[in-house]
C-alpha cells in the first residue's frame, strides 16, 4: 500500500490495433482534485473505467487507493466514490431512501445511516425536501445530492464524470464549493468536464489527445508553458492536433 | 411577419407544480441566429417541442414561418427541421440509409439539396456504410444535422447540439451554423454553454421556464448594473471565502483562475480598499481591474436579482 491516490505507469487498453487508452502514466496525491480532460474521444472514458475497476487494461500498471486494478478490482470498487450526469440517483425514490439505498451498498450500519443522512440533508439544506421523489427536484439539487451520496462512506477517491454537465452557472460553483469541502476533508477528487473555467478550479490536470496524456501540471504552469492567457487557449492548441475523430 | 412568433406561452406538465414555461413571448426574424441560453429544465426542449408542433401549450399562441403551430401544424412539419436534444435517427439504418429516409419523408432526394448538407454530410461519408447506432458522437451529431437540412427547411430547430461536446467540436459546430445562416436559413438553437451565446446574433436568456432576457449579446453585455471586476492572486480559491465577508461586496464567484466581483456601490476609491482588507487577512499579492462582463456573468446576475 502507498500514500498515492492513483498511480498509473504505462496503462493502455487496446481494442484490436486500436490504442484506446495508450501508455498513460501520472500519479494523483491523496486530497489532490485532478482534473481529467480530453476531446470526445481521446480516452477519457476508457481510462476511467479501468482506475475504477470496471475494466481490465490490456497492459501497463495502476494502483487505485493502493489497490491493483488487475488483482484487486472488488477492493477499488469498495474504496471509491463514483458519480456521472447520466448516472446518478434513483429518480423514483426519495432523497432519504436514496441516502439509505446507497448507504446500504456501501456497507454503513443502521445508526451510520441515520447519522449521516441527517447530516447530509441538513449539510444540502433539503429538510423540506427529504421526503420527496429525486425525479421532481431541479437538476442542479440533483447533481449536489449524488456527489454528497457518492462520498457518504468517506471513500479516498471519488471519480466524478462530467457532473456539472447543463447546470447553471451558480449551481455549478456551489457544486464546486462541495468539490473543495471534500478534498478539505482529504478524499481525492478525480473529476471530467468540458468547461474549461473548471479546469481552473483543479490543482493539477491532464490533457488526453489521442490516448495519450499529452499535457500535465497545474493550470498555472500550463497556461505559461503554452503562452496562455485562459485553459481554453491551451486545450485548444492540444485538442486541435487530435487525429481521432471525436468520440 | 417574424419567422417565429411566441405569445405568452404557457405549459404545465404536472398539476400543482411550477409551470415549465410561463407567459414565455418572443419572437425570430427571418434568417436570424438565434440562442435560447439556459441550464436544463429552463424549458428550453418544451419551448422547441410546442415550435415543432409535437406538444399543445396550455395557453398562448405560437407561428412559425406564417402558420399556427396548432392549426396549421401539418405545413409547419414540412417546413422545418428539427434536431432534438436526444439522437432520434434510426440506429439500425446505415447513414446512407437514414439520410435517405429523411429526404424521402420530405418528398425530395438527397441530390437535390446536396450543396446545403455537402460540407457536413462529407465528414460522415466515409461511414456511409456504418449504422447510425455504431457512430461516434460527433458523427451522429453531423449526420443528425444532415438529417435535418435534407429538405432544405426554412427554420432549423437545433436543442442543444452541443451538449457534452468538447470546445474544439462545438467551435467547429458553430461554424457550420454562420454557414447556414449565410443560405438564409432561419436558425433557433439551445445551449447550456453561456460561452457560445456571443455567437448568436440575439439570444433569450431563460431560466424555470421564465425568460430573463431577450437582446443582442452585446445590449445584454452593456446592461450589466454597474461595474464588474477581476481578482487576481496566486491561490484564488483561498481569496474567495474572505472577499465574500467583505461588507461592500454585491457579487462575488470563481470564475476560471480569477475571482468576478461587483460592489454594491461603485465607488473610485473601493477597489483599493478592497485590497487594503484583503492585504489585512493574509492576501499580499492581490490584483485588481475592471472587465467586460460575459454572458454568463450577466446571467449569474439575473439570477441573484431576478426582476
Amino acid at each position: 500500500m502507498n500514500n498515492k491516490a492513483i498511480t498509473c505507469k504505462d496503462l493502455t487498453k487496446r481494442f484490436g490495433d486500436f490504442f484506446a487508452v495508450n501508455h498513460i502514466s501520472f500519479e494523483v496525491e491523496q486530497g489532490e482534485i485532478f482534473g481529467f480532460l480530453g476531446a470526445n474521444g481521446a480516452g477519457k472514458t476508457t481510462a476511467m473505467r479501468m482506475l475504477c475497476g470496471l475494466s481490465y487494461p490490456s497492459s501497463g500498471e495502476a494502483t487505485v487507493a493502493g489497490f491493483n486494478v488487475f488483482k484487486q478490482q472488488e477492493e477499488i470498487k469498495k474504496n471509491i466514490g463514483y458519480m456521472s450526469q447520466k448516472f446518478s440517483l434513483y429518480e423514483s425514490l426519495t432523497v432519504r431512501e436514496n441516502i439509505r439505498f446507497y448507504g446500504g451498498v456501501y456497507g454503513l450500519s443502521d445508526k451510520q445511516l441515520k447519522e449521516k443522512g441527517d447530516e447530509l440533508i441538513e449539510k444540502l439544506g433539503m429538510q423540506q425536501e427529504a421526503k420527496m421523489m429525486v425525479g421532481s427536484l431541479p437538476l442542479g439539487w440533483k447533481q449536489k445530492l449524488a456527489f454528497s451520496v457518492a462520498i457518504i462512506h468517506q471513500p479516498r477517491i471519488v471519480f466524478l464524470d462530467e457532473p456539472t454537465g447543463g447546470v447553471d452557472p451558480v449551481t455549478r460553483r456551489q457544486f464546486w464549493d462541495l468539490i473543495y469541502d471534500a478534498a478539505e476533508q482529504g478524499i481525492t477528487v478525480f473529476v471530467t468536464t468540458h468547461y474549461m473555467d473548471e479546469a481552473e478550479y483543479c490543482n493539477r490536470i491532464s490533457i488526453m489527445v489521442d490516448g495519450r496524456i499529452d499535457a500535465l501540471d497545474t493550470p498555472a504552469n500550463l497556461r505559461q508553458q503554452f503562452g496562455a492567457t485562459s485553459m481554453n487557449e491551451v486545450f485548444y492548441a492540444l485538442a486541435r492536433s487530435a487525429k481521432r475523430s471525436a468520440d | 411577419m417574424d419567422t417565429v412568433v411566441l405569445e405568452n406561452i404557457s405549459k404545465s406538465y404536472i398539476k400543482n407544480a411550477p409551470p415549465a414555461l410561463e407567459n414565455v413571448s418572443f419572437s425570430v426574424k427571418k434568417g436570424e441566429l438565434f440562442g435560447l441560453i439556459g441550464p436544463d429544465g429552463a424549458g428550453k426542449s418544451t419551448i422547441f417541442r410546442i415550435l415543432t408542433t409535437l406538444l399543445l401549450s396550455d395557453a398562448g399562441k405560437a407561428t412559425v414561418a406564417g402558420y399556427d403551430v396548432v392549426k396549421d401544424f401539418h405545413q409547419i412539419r414540412s417546413c422545418v427541421g428539427y434536431m432534438p436534444g436526444k439522437f432520434s435517427l434510426y440506429q439500425d439504418l446505415t447513414v446512407e440509409e437514414n439520410l435517405n429516409f429523411f429526404a424521402t419523408l420530405f418528398g425530395t432526394t438527397i441530390s437535390e439539396n446536396y450543396a446545403l448538407i455537402k460540407d457536413i454530410y462529407e465528414q460522415s461519408a466515409p461511414f456511409k456504410n456504418r449504422r447510425a447506432g455504431k457512430l461516434s458522437g460527433g458523427m451522429k451529431q453531423k449526420l443528425a444535422l444532415s438529417c435535418a437540412l435534407v429538405h432544405r427547411p426554412e427554420v432549423l430547430f437545433l436543442d442543444e447540439p452541443t451538449t457534452g461536446v468538447d470546445a474544439v467540436s462545438r467551435q467547429e459546430f458553430w461554424d457550420m451554423l454562420k454557414r447556414l445562416k449565410n443560405e438564409g436559413i432561419t436558425i433557433v438553437v439551445s445551449t447550456p454553454y453561456m460561452d457560445e451565446a456571443s455567437l448568436c446574433e440575439r439570444i433569450a436568456l431563460i431560466q424555470t421556464g421564465h425568460i430573463l432576457s431577450i437582446d443582442t449579446p452585446d445590449n445584454i453585455v452593456a446592461a450589466y448594473p454597474g461595474k464588474l471586476y477581476a481578482l487576481r492572486a496566486p491561490k484564488v480559491h483561498l481569496l474567495l471565502p474572505d472577499t465574500r465577508r467583505y461588507a461592500g461586496i454585491r457579487q462575488c464567484y470563481a470564475a476560471g483562475e480569477k475571482l468576478h466581483i461587483a460592489f454594491k456601490e461603485d465607488g473610485k476609491d473601493h477597489p483599493a480598499a478592497l485590497l487594503t482588507y484583503l492585504k489585512s487577512k493574509g492576501h499580499q499579492t492581490v490584483a485588481i481591474e475592471e472587465i467586460r462582463p460575459d454572458i454568463e456573468d450577466c446571467f449569474i446576475e439575473k439570477l441573484s436579482n431576478p426582476q
